[in-house]
């Protein structure tokens, strides 16, 4: 039951992030981003990870691509006039992922099932109870650390946005 | 809160024996090939970052799987922390992207070789 709707939004993920890549409209690549971070969510729900599901569409279905799509709109890049690389470096590109992916499936499959659980099953991981308690306790020092990354990030956006900054 | 805990009642696919962590493998191992074609084939330099996003996703939807598969919450902890790079990342490289666009009107990447120099 629950193995179809892996595999149903195992497709979707997979689809739209090809849609993302093949289209030449940057606004239908940047939709078709947005349906791949839902049909991730969709697995983190699947994979009992409720918090992480729910950042992610806040996040990234949410603020980054709302960003992006701020972006897109603000340039006005509505149109597709890329231009694409010479018929050689595409060749070359998809035989380096096409080869990177054939490399890692093939690593992947041949130690299959080689793995095993190093704890007993617990599906109580990923409430917001248990991470906020790991996150709060284990990790207390990188959370302080990264609102401090945050700070930077919006004080260098704020000085890279304004208009005298050449 | 009712949909959360009918969620939380069904144990995950890898606990009930329907999947093995290895279909979590090969799907994340397939986005982020993906996305490193995009990398590697688009010109469009928005589409880039956004290729980018991709790969950080299927490494997160590694992190998540592998997490649940060993039951230790440090993973999605990892995972948060991936995000919250991912959105400064996102901010600072789209306001470069802005700034460069207004000396040069052009978002094609080759183009901006001539920072090299």
């Amino acid at each position: 039951m629950l193995a179809i709707f892996f595999y149903i939004f195992a497709t979707i993920s997979v689809l739209s992030a090809l849609s993302v890549v093949l289209f030449r409209n940057p606004v239908y690549s940047a939709l078709g981003l947005v349906t791949t971070f839902f049909a991730i969510a969709a697995q983190y729900i699947l994979l009992n990870a409720q918090f992480v599901a729910a950042v992610q569409v806040m996040v990234y279905a949410g603020a980054i691509m709302v960003l992006f799509l701020f972006v897109i709109m603000l340039l006005n890049l509505n149109v597709n006039n890329e231009p694409s690389r010479p018929a050689l470096l595409q060749g070359i590109s998809v035989a380096t992922s096409g080869g990177m992916l054939f490399l890692v499936l093939l690593a992947a499959a041949r130690s299959a099932g080689s793995l095993s659980p190093a704890r007993a099953a617990d599906n109580s991981i990923g409430l917001i109870q248990t991470l906020g308690q790991t996150l709060f306790n284990q990790y207390l020092m990188p959370f302080e650390v990264s609102s401090l990354l945050f700070l930077s990030a919006m004080v260098g956006a704020v000085m890279l946005g304004k208009k005298e900054y050449k | 809160m009712l949909l959360l805990q009918t969620v939380q009642a069904l144990p995950s696919p890898l606990h009930n024996g329907e999947l093995s962590i290895d279909a979590y493998i090969y799907l994340s191992a397939i986005l982020f090939c993906i996305g490193l074609l995009g990398v590697l084939l688009r010109r469009n330099v928005i589409v880039l970052f956004m290729c980018i996003e991709l790969m950080l996703n299927a490494v997160n939807l590694l992190l998540v799987a592998l997490s649940n598969y060993h039951s230790d919450p440090a993973g999605q902890v990892f995972v948060f922390f991936v995000m919250l790079v991912a959105a400064a990342e996102a901010t600072i490289g789209l306001s470069i992207v802005v700034m460069l666009y207004r000396n040069i009107p052009n978002t094609d990447v080759d183009i901006w070789n001539r920072l090299r120099n």
